[in-house]
């Protein structure tokens, strides 16, 4: 097991540098970094003795050397656009994105499994079809126009609900979270439903797919033949077994998510780090990018890490070591 | 003698597919006395495991009972609903799977998947059934019960794992249990140490079992009576001695003759030509007509019906005449596989 | 061709010299498989596939025909009547024209807005897919044949590919492309550029699936045997790995071209698409939005349902390519 966990993580510091050195790339050659920085009016020696100040003639690995340090200590330099350190507007915001995906992907798993659950034990039931045809055309649907016929309906129309922004912020000091305050919840409902649908259809169907492959399997026929009650082959026996791969999709949708955030965020004006990164592609604000980049590197690779741990404790099989087994195959 | 423990008359299993129905069992005849095995024998797609799932009412759909009656009993239990099936699966009638490295959750240790079993059942209290569980796979003779009774299913080894499936099968105490081949996936070594097990637990408990194989040695060592299927109808059933000894259907006589026997001087096995026909297209008549050596031209019309033979019964022509059939030498098989019979 | 057996095309034993008529002829031998294949079988038997095929088609020769089509020329400011900007749909005019589908602000008629659009959707989506497919063919090719390092860079830059979302992948290129081409009239270049990030961003599902078929070609005789008598093996190979390659490719294409659709509409509406000079549904449902509050709910919602049944129909061939070819491809 340790041998697996250090090999992950070895991946994971790979994977970290090739995105780093992307960003790397990005941050230093596109675009000229002191155009973005001084004015019209700077001599060439200005710019030259600023370029030797900032380390911009160093040889190349050692320059890479240097944006790794800096970025693994969260500092990006500055934003072209804002004129301020990268790393602050960026922990401004991320309390707002987290929050949004976090309730998007409780939505998801809350809404997307029980559905799954439903259609695999009811195939053939008219409330499945419609679930599966719901979902079909969810998959079809792209985020932005979900947000907008929410928008459109529970916002303009029945006008239950704010059509954007995140009120209701309380500042606990190292965090501000909207989830205290009615208002926030409100504001919180509909974003969290247009970014979580693609990922709710795409549970359901996979829970769907999965329950049903369990639910063919001999350990099941053996559960009902010991003459367990269907609620325990279901959902003692079925559903757990189900839930291995349902973990990593899950997980890796957790990334998907906080990457998508970036439509829904604009659609709905929510201030996360999404919107900062649109933003910063308009305008070409480069260290914001790649900074976001890195960012989103990382959430992907720890996300990766937890559902690496997660299926030890899920699956007994991988926990213990094989003992030397005799007989059989 | 008394009520038979299980009593299947004219069971019919049918698939309905795009292409028509599909009959997997048709027409099915049988009993089990209390305490007896029973061996089912048949080439693969003969129908016996069908016959088994129909029994505990385990049919995979889209598979259904389609005709007939499951008697146990005395109550008939092939029309009950879900609910009172249920409660007699693993009470009444156990099963054992083919398969030990598939048949347990691996997610779950043996011991869980035991409790979960005897709590269904009784009303012991959960130490109680724990301590149940404990002695069962004490009876199936895993070592040092008390604590294997933690591990998880994969940390066992394949022979372990089948043992531990016996128990499960056999926690509630059930009066009959069914057993789909449940040696085939085991080494050859382990397999002979697994029957005995079974065996003698049964004997122990009184249980009966219907032990579906397709191995006629498993039967010949372990079986009281057998049941020779073909293409979804029984073709022989009778005492196992005698229908090893003086088999009388042309198909079960080709079957014996496939077997390799210690001490035997025969000098090849025979085999049967042809193969089991496919579900698709059962000729009429009797189903063998194709491929049996001896076939009239009534076979190939006429269904046959089980017709008593001695001390078996046979779907075959060739007996009809209950008194003629009677005088046929045992030893005096069909003329093609003769030199085989010995 | 007779010079050599090696090398004969596995559609059949008369294949044309040139390369053009050979396409030509491949193509046909092609054709003529697919329709005597349960193919067009599978299609008939399915209505929802036939509806959707329907649907795509409209789009189709709508966007082919859009100059002839369309009700009003919406690229000519003098043909927009200003007074009647925000007609509802089918709604009085100012003017006294007639809107099917409303207007917009500046008076310009939805429905010929709806289909110029789907023409831009339908050139950058299309477009996007044969780079793709282009560039994934290439490089799984390359990484099947070559092996070694060249394999292992283009495997691994792919599982990075697959690890982040198309959308997040064709962001950055479309970024860095802006910041690259500012003051280089970033505008004029805008669908090039999206057509570029968009291909980018999906590529990598034609290459896996090459390369797999490569490295089962790859050591077969007759591939030696083309190296034998001087023929370039990665010709050959080409002429052997394409046929076989064709239907999942073409599945992959289908269905990446409804994402190649989504991703340029979920660009434009995130304003980094092509400029509303040029508005695709995307664009026009960005602009749309921002008229919903003030109850001009047509200028949104009927660009956003146009771009629905494009997407839901694009897909849906896809998904029936996919069952109808599966059971002969795995």
């Amino acid at each position: 097991m340790a041998a697996f966990i250090i090999k992950r993580l070895l991946h994971s510091v790979i994977v970290m540098l090739a995105v780093g050195f992307v960003a790397f790339l990005m941050f230093n050659y596109v675009g000229d970094p002191i155009n973005n920085m001084v004015g019209q009016e700077t001599t060439v020696v200005q710019r030259e003795q600023l370029r030797e100040q900032l380390g911009l003639n160093d040889p190349f690995y050692l320059q890479f050397l240097r944006f790794a340090g800096n970025a693994a200590q969260g500092d990006f330099g500055l934003s072209y656009q804002h004129r301020r350190p990268v790393e602050d507007i960026i922990m401004e915001r991320l309390p707002a994105t987290l929050e949004l995906s976090i309730m998007s992907a409780l939505f998801a798993l809350g809404v997307g499994v029980p559905m799954g659950v439903y259609t695999a034990l009811n195939r053939n039931s008219v409330l499945s079809k419609v679930f599966m045809f719901v979902s079909l055309v969810g998959v079809s649907l792209p985020t932005f126009l979900i947000g907008i016929l929410l928008i459109f309906l529970f916002a303009v129309q029945l006008q239950w609900l704010p059509s954007f922004g995140r009120p209701g912020v309380v500042d606990l000091g190292w965090w501000h979270t909207s989830l205290l305050t009615w208002d926030g919840w409100k504001a919180i409902i509909m974003p969290a439903i247009t970014l979580g649908l693609f990922q709710m259809t795409l549970i359901m169907r996979l829970v769907r797919a999965e329950m049903l492959g369990v639910l063919r399997t001999d350990y099941i026929k053996f559960a009902r033949a010991r003459g367990l009650k269907n609620r325990a082959v279901h959902f003692g026996h079925a559903l757990k077994n189900t839930m291995v791969p349902v973990i990593t999709v899950t997980g890796l949708q957790l990334g998907t998510i906080i990457a998508f955030a970036i439509i829904t965020e604009t659609v709905f004006q929510w201030p996360g780090i999404g919107l900062l990164f649109i933003g910063a592609v308009r305008d070409a604000d480069i260290p914001v990018m790649s900074a976001y980049l890195v960012m989103i590197a990382f959430f992907f690779v720890v996300i990766n890490l937890i559902v690496d741990l997660l299926y030890f404790a899920v699956d007994p099989r991988l926990r213990v070591e094989r003992p030397g087994a005799s007989g059989g195959h | 003698m008394s009520d038979p423990l299980l009593k299947v008359e004219d069971l019919r299993v049918e698939f309905p597919t795009r292409r028509g129905t599909l009959v997997a069992v048709d027409g099915v005849s049988f009993h089990v006395d209390q305490g007896e095995v029973l061996g089912v024998v048949g080439e693969s797609g003969a129908g016996k495991s069908l016959t088994g799932s129909a029994v505990i009412g385990l049919l995979e759909p889209p598979g259904r009972i389609a005709g007939g009656q499951v008697i146990l009993e005395g109550e008939r239990i092939d029309n009950l609903p879900y609910e009172r099936i249920r409660r007699i699966r693993g009470r009444k009638i156990g099963a054992i799977f083919q398969d030990p490295l598939t048949s347990l959750n691996p997610l779950y240790t043996v011991g869980r998947q035991l409790v979960e079993t005897i709590l269904t059942h009784t009303d012991l209290s959960l130490s109680k059934a724990r301590d149940r569980a404990i002695e069962l796979l004490q009876e199936v003779g895993i070592p040092a019960a008390d604590r294997r009774v933690d591990s998880f299913p994969h940390q066992f080894s394949g022979g372990m794992r089948q043992r531990v499936v016996i128990a499960l099968a056999l926690a509630a105490n059930p009066r009959l249990i069914i057993a789909d081949e449940p040696t085939t996936a085991l080494d050859v070594s382990i397999q002979a140490q697994i029957l005995a097990l079974l065996k003698r637990l049964c004997r122990e408990h009184g249980t009966a079992v219907i032990l579906v194989t397709h191995d006629m040695g498993v039967i010949a060592e372990t079986a009281n009576r057998v049941a020779v299927m073909y293409a979804g109808r029984m073709a022989e059933i009778g005492p196992v001695r005698d229908v090893i000894k003086h088999p009388r259907h042309p198909y079960t006589i080709g079957l014996m003759g496939a077997i390799p026997s210690v001490g035997s001087d025969v000098e090849r096995l025979s085999q049967i030509d042809g193969s089991m026909p496919r579900l698709t297209d059962i000729p009429t008549g009797c189903a063998f007509n194709p491929r049996c050596t001896k076939v009239l031209d009534r076979c190939r019309r006429d269904r046959p019906d089980l017709i008593p033979a001695g001390t078996s019964e046979v779907a075959c022509w060739l007996y009809d005449d209950a008194g003629a059939a009677a005088d046929i030498p045992a030893a005096q098989p069909a003329p093609g596989v003769a030199h085989v019979a010995g | 061709m007779t010079d050599s057996p090696i090398d004969r095309p596995s559609a059949g034993a008369f294949a044309p010299r040139s390369p053009l008529a050979r396409a030509g002829f491949w193509m046909r031998e092609q054709w003529r498989a697919a329709a005597e294949s349960d193919l067009w079988y599978s299609f008939r038997r399915s209505p929802v596939t036939i509806v959707a095929a329907l649907i795509t088609l409209i789009f189709v020769l709508g966007s082919i025909f859009a100059p002839l089509i369309a009700p009003y020329n919406v690229f000519d400011p003098g043909a927009n009547n200003l007074m009647d900007g925000l007609t509802p749909p089918l709604g009085d005019s100012f003017s006294g024209s007639s809107y099917l589908m409303g207007t917009d602000l500046q008076g310009r008629d939805i429905l010929s807005t709806i289909i110029y659009g789907s023409r831009i959707s339908l050139i950058v989506g299309v477009c996007a897919v044969i780079f793709a497919a282009i560039l994934g063919v290439s490089l799984g090719l390359a990484a099947g044949y070559l092996g070694g390092w060249v394999d292992s860079l283009i495997m691994r830059t792919a599982d990075v590919f697959l690890s982040f979302p198309t959308i997040l992948i064709a962001l950055l290129v479309d970024g860095v492309a802006r910041a690259v081409l500012t003051g280089h009239r970033a505008g004029d270049l805008a669908v090039y550029v999206m057509i570029f990030s968009i291909g980018v961003s999906t590529w990598v599902q034609y290459a896996r699936t090459v390369r797999g078929q490569t490295l089962v070609e790859k050591n077969k005789e007759y591939v030696q045997a083309a190296r034998l008598v001087g023929r370039h093996p990665v010709l050959i190979m080409l002429r052997h790995v394409l046929p076989n390659v064709m239907g999942p490719v073409l599945v992959i294409a289908t269905l990446g071209l409804a994402l190649a659709i989504i991703t340029e509409a979920t660009l434009s509406f995130l304003g980094v698409g092509v400029p509303p000079t040029q508005p695709s549904l995307g664009t026009l449902i960005r602009i749309g939005q921002e008229e919903l509050f003030s109850g001009s709910w047509w200028i949104t919602i009927f660009p956003g349902i146009a771009l629905i049944l494009l997407a839901l129909s694009v897909n849906l061939l896809g998904d029936w390519l996919r069952d109808a070819l599966n059971p002969k491809l795995r």
